[in-house]
């Protein structure tokens, strides 16, 4: 190494001008294939919504169906008023939960799916059939799995109460265990079943040993933590905090603007 | 200039001679954690090798500028730089793949190989060999990785990129796949099973008894 290198002038310069040419590849590379990016996620939450609903097959085109068989609003948990003035397409259930200007700080007793703090405002997607008419919701649910928080969509067909399809599409749960509930087999198991009891009450329950009623859906084997993550995910969302006021008033009739 | 023989040593010694792995035992973590499917496995692949190939060709070309006193930051920083980048191109190019490798792109930054090969012969030679030398250990790298994740998907799911090939019992079929395969402490008993081969092949690899 030659000397000349040593010295404090060369030293500061080189590193100087190092970090110069550096920040500037860095920073040209992450504004340069933001719009990508952002594209990306995007397409990957349609996604998600119309498997969610069932309605993803492999040759589907995402974008087009979406369009024409999603309808997305931004709905009050907190007055159940349909909120006009917010752009559903920007909205982020996640941004708006860890603000605490848009989001409810949960009490522990209230918070079995253990997310801490619950939205005010919430992204729901109208599932409509081809000729236009409202045939089911999908409405995002999350919770505390064994690693980490669970990210899913739970899609209802439109008396709300009957279970379409449910997509986990975000979690850390160890992959062959907890991670198979992303399994398709598994995931079918839930079509059909039924959410609330006869009193309007949830009633879902993730059991193990055979699932035998049409408010029951098989644990996981070798995953009772990840299990018990959903059912009590799913309690929270169906029930009086989450959803519910929502969904009764959804089988009541329309959603006032507001 | 390097005569050619020295430049196919160069590039290919790494592949099985030298493997920055299974000789050097140098950036397992990430073959323990991205090796559960081929897709993610060869993506990775990918990432390091360009991570190590560009790494090696920059700091090369400045390598008689660069001050002893701060060269591991210096190197850093291009490794860093890369990374980010690579990253960056993941997430545009590749969505679902850059999901599921998550943390382990950016993880590449403290990849043993990638600094090792900077500090022991970017830092030495000229341009053109460390961009080979980089490629020859990406490869090297690749290679292990590839057939640790041949062998994870292949018998912990049954299926070879995405692509079902044994018939999976849970769906009709005879094939009950071996769920520790799919944990990342598998990955070690195969990396240990491949420099056992390895070294079956070439005995100057195995070390002396002490």
């Amino acid at each position: 190494m030659a000397k000349k290198n040593e010295s404090l002038g060369k030293t500061v310069g080189v590193v100087l001008a190092l970090c110069l040419v550096c920040s500037i590849v860095v920073s040209g590379a992450a504004i340069g294939l933001k719009p990508m990016q952002e594209k990306n996620a995007a397409l990957d939450m349609q996604k998600n919504v119309l498997d969610a609903a069932g309605i993803l097959k492999t040759d589907t085109d995402i974008v087009e169906t979406y369009n024409q068989r999603i309808d997305t609003m931004v709905v009050s948990l907190e007055d159940l008023s349909v909120k006009d003035d917010v752009d559903p397409t920007s909205f982020s259930n996640r941004k708006a939960a860890g603000d605490p200007e848009t989001s409810t700080k949960l009490e522990k007793k209230n918070d079995p799916a253990g997310i801490g703090t619950r939205e005010d405002l919430t992204q729901i997607y109208l599932v409509k059939s081809e000729s236009g008419e409202t045939t089911g919701l999908v409405l995002h649910i999350r919770g505390q799995g064994l690693w980490g928080t669970m990210y899913g969509l739970l899609a209802l067909e439109d008396d709300f109460d009957t279970v379409k399809g449910v997509n986990f599409y975000e979690h850390a749960e160890t992959p062959g265990l907890g991670g198979e509930i992303t399994n398709p087999n598994w995931v079918k198991s839930w079509e059909g079943k039924e959410v609330y009891g006869e009193d309007g009450n949830v009633q879902f329950e993730v059991v193990k040993g055979g699932a035998s009623d049409k408010h029951e859906v098989d644990a996981l084997s070798g995953a009772t933590l990840t299990s018990n993550g959903v059912e009590y995910l799913i309690q929270f969302w169906m029930g009086e905090n989450g959803y519910g006021p929502l969904l009764k008033k959804l089988r009541e009739g329309e959603l006032n603007n507001g | 200039m390097a005569n050619v023989k020295e430049m196919k040593s160069v590039l290919f010694g790494p592949i099985f001679a030298n493997n920055p792995i299974a000789l050097q035992i140098l950036g397992i973590c990430s073959a323990l954690a991205v090796t559960s499917k081929m897709s993610n496995t060869l993506v990775m692949c990918i990432a390091l090798t360009a991570v190590v190939a560009c790494s090696n060709l920059f700091i090369s070309i400045i390598r008689n500028h660069i001050p002893s006193s701060v060269r591991i930051i210096v190197q850093m920083t291009i490794i860093a730089s890369l990374v980010i980048v690579v990253d960056q191109v993941l997430k545009a190019y590749a969505y679902s793949i850059s999901k599921e490798l998550s943390v382990f792109v950016g993880l590449i930054i403290t990849n043993c190989i990638v600094m090792g090969r900077a500090e022991a012969y970017a830092m030495k030679s000229t341009p053109f060999m460390s961009l080979l030398d980089g490629i020859g250990n990406g490869l090297g790298y690749s290679i292990v990785l590839l057939v640790v994740g041949f062998v994870r998907e292949l018998f912990g799911s049954g299926s070879l990129f995405d692509v079902q090939i044994l018939p999976l019992a849970s769906q009709g079929g005879w094939f009950e796949p071996v769920g520790l395969l799919l944990m990342p402490p598998s990955a070690f008993f195969i990396i240990g099973g491949f420099i056992w081969v390895l070294r079956t092949f070439r005995t100057e690899q195995v070390e002396p008894k002490e």
